[in-house]
């Protein structure tokens, strides 16, 4: 079998979520990686290393600049003739344009795939509190992979070629308009070794940054939230972890003053550790936390913090 | 414009689900059911562009079970004019959704199309963007902001690492993200008004689409438990695990 795997990059480098998405396709067959871009000759000379890559396909239009799904989606349902398998990861640009290409190809999609056993794939639904394994009867397989499910493949050691390909286009249905892309010197979420998350009771964005930002410092880890505190605006959207933002699985966890709601653990309850500091010892969080401390979030967290 | 809103009647998101003993799936039997709160934030959206004098017509639509008549209700109830229920025996895929839809879409011509951006049940995230692809209309999904301006729209969609807004041609597909808004709660009144707007019984025959499943479950299964941890008794504590984990020297 030979699939096509999309990168995701920033014209430069390839970005994590991509090495996943290649090991997972490497259990289905051949991989061949498709860079699209404007410019984008030095991410498809990353993607050629990267262990496990057959062939590079670069498709360099300005047309492809900021991956619309509108004029991507098209690009690859034409070059799926050749190949058996289209593996995105499940990213938000991943999210955008697999579905698309999906119905251009008249097949279902395989959603946040965690396991591939021969033709059968594993995912969860209702928020992470089921697992499904499902086969398909379509001659081509779509499938998005959740990065946290799969090893990341190595950036070194492949020596795959550059061929370039070119598609139709701009459909002209869709302009990109800017992005507010909030920049932060911490490590990214979803790729993070160590993970602070804060939640409601922390009672406000100042307290929010006062009590999470220094622990996180401390540990080098990224900096998470509850949905609750990113609807009380305590920190921004893309910090969100749950059923609706980020799925991470981390080594360690640390949930701040998070009660854990289903759509929460949805997010992060495949972390190897998980450390609860809440002052409710009742909380669920505490059910699938491995440690846990009961207590006054504004006194313990400083005392953490100056103690590591 | 017309503003198109599929709605979904999934189990309520504050019931814990329980997967059935025979590994068949999850137990949907006298559990409560509601309106994915993704098509709630697109119900708003489009009641709030009617009010802003930009929709002129809002057509809700459900596709399953009969059951998912009293969805459409309370989409009619928030605001909605009126509702075209769809019934289909059995689950019907996204990309199952997406034919029905698009063939709703060709007769009511709709300049706009609002659909949640996942159902909380089998969190595929797939429909809108299946849609739109059908269609061949622009797609702006996980949106935060939604502003039409003419024969076009601004969409501002939440993505990895931040914001982005793209402005697509009209008609157009739109997905919705958490923070888009808050929905309104239906009043009794309006509740009362629902029964009496127009509600259309379609079957997938009636629009000529074969919705047969494509993937078949093998089976469902409960996530593997977390053992049990232990309580620590304070920060002293607490540190010399976590250097025993070996995150602190």
């Amino acid at each position: 079998m030979s699939v096509l795997v999309w990168v995701e990059h920033d014209n430069a480098s390839v970005k994590d979520a991509t090495l996943a998405a290649v090991t997972a396709a490497g259990k289905l067959g051949d991989v061949v990686v498709l860079v699209a871009g404007s410019g984008a000759q030095g991410a498809a000379a990353a993607a050629a290393k990267i262990a496990g890559v057959s062939k590079v396909l670069l498709a360099d239009d300005a047309a492809y600049a900021n991956a619309l799904a509108e004029n991507v989606a098209p690009l690859v349902a034409d070059l799926m003739a050749g190949y058996d398998a289209f593996v995105a990861p499940a990213t938000t640009t991943g999210k955008n344009i697999a579905p698309r290409v999906a119905a251009l190809l008249d097949v279902m999609q395989i959603s946040e795939v965690i396991g591939i056993e021969g033709d059968q794939f594993t995912r969860p639904i209702y928020a992470g509190n089921a697992i499904a394994t499902v086969t398909s009867s379509d001659a081509k397989k779509v499938l998005t992979v959740r990065g946290t499910a799969f090893d990341k493949a190595a950036t070194e050691g492949g020596s795959a070629s550059v061929e370039t390909v070119s598609g139709a286009g701009d459909k002209g249905l869709s302009s990109f308009v800017g992005s507010e892309i909030a920049k932060s010197e911490r490590p990214e979420l979803t790729s993070a070794k160590i993970i602070v998350s804060g939640g409601r009771a922390l009672g406000s964005g100042e307290q929010f940054h006062a009590m999470i930002d220094p622990l996180a410092d401390k540990l080098g880890a990224a900096v998470g939230a509850s949905r609750a505190a990113v609807d009380a605006g305590y920190a921004p959207n893309d910090y969100q972890v749950g059923q609706t933002g980020k799925i991470v699985a981390p080594e360690v966890y640390v949930a701040v003053g998070i009660s854990g709601a289903i759509q929460h653990l949805a997010g992060m309850k495949d972390s190897k550790t998980i450390i609860a500091i809440n002052k409710d010892e009742d909380a669920p969080i505490f059910q699938v936390a491995d440690i846990g401390l009961v207590g006054d979030l504004f006194k313990l967290v400083p005392e953490l913090t100056e103690k590591l | 414009m017309k503003v198109l809103v599929p709605v979904k009647r999934v189990l309520d998101y504050n019931v814990k689900p329980r997967v059935k003993a025979d590994g068949t799936g999850v137990d949907l039997a006298n559990v409560k059911m509601s309106m994915n709160p993704f098509d709630e934030i697109a119900v708003e959206e489009a009641i709030r562009l009617k009010e802003k004098g930009v929709a002129t017509e809002i057509v809700v639509v459900s596709i399953g079970e009969q059951k998912a008549q009293e969805t459409l209700r309370t989409a009619l109830a928030m605001g909605a004019d009126r509702a075209i229920l769809i019934t289909a025996e059995g689950p019907v895929e996204p990309l199952g959704v997406a034919k029905l839809l698009a063939k709703v879409a060709e007769e009511e011509q709709p300049g706009l199309i609002i659909l949640g951006k996942q159902a909380i049940d089998d969190d595929n995230n797939q429909t809108g963007q299946m849609l739109g692809a059908l269609l061949g209309w622009g797609q702006g999904t996980f949106a935060s902001k939604v502003e039409v301006s003419g024969d076009s729209v601004d969409v501002t969609r939440e993505v990895d690492g931040g914001l982005e807004t793209v402005k697509l041609k009209t008609p157009a597909i739109v997905t919705t993200d958490l923070r888009l808004n808050e929905p309104r709660y239906a009043s009794l009144p309006n509740i009362m008004k629902a029964k009496s707007k127009p509600l259309a019984a379609k079957t997938p025959a009636d629009y000529g689409v074969d919705v047969t499943p494509r993937l078949s479950v093998v089976k469902v299964e409960e996530p593997a438990k977390r053992t049990a941890g232990v309580k620590v008794a304070d920060v002293d504590e607490l540190v010399g695990k976590l250097k025993a984990l070996g995150v602190v020297a």
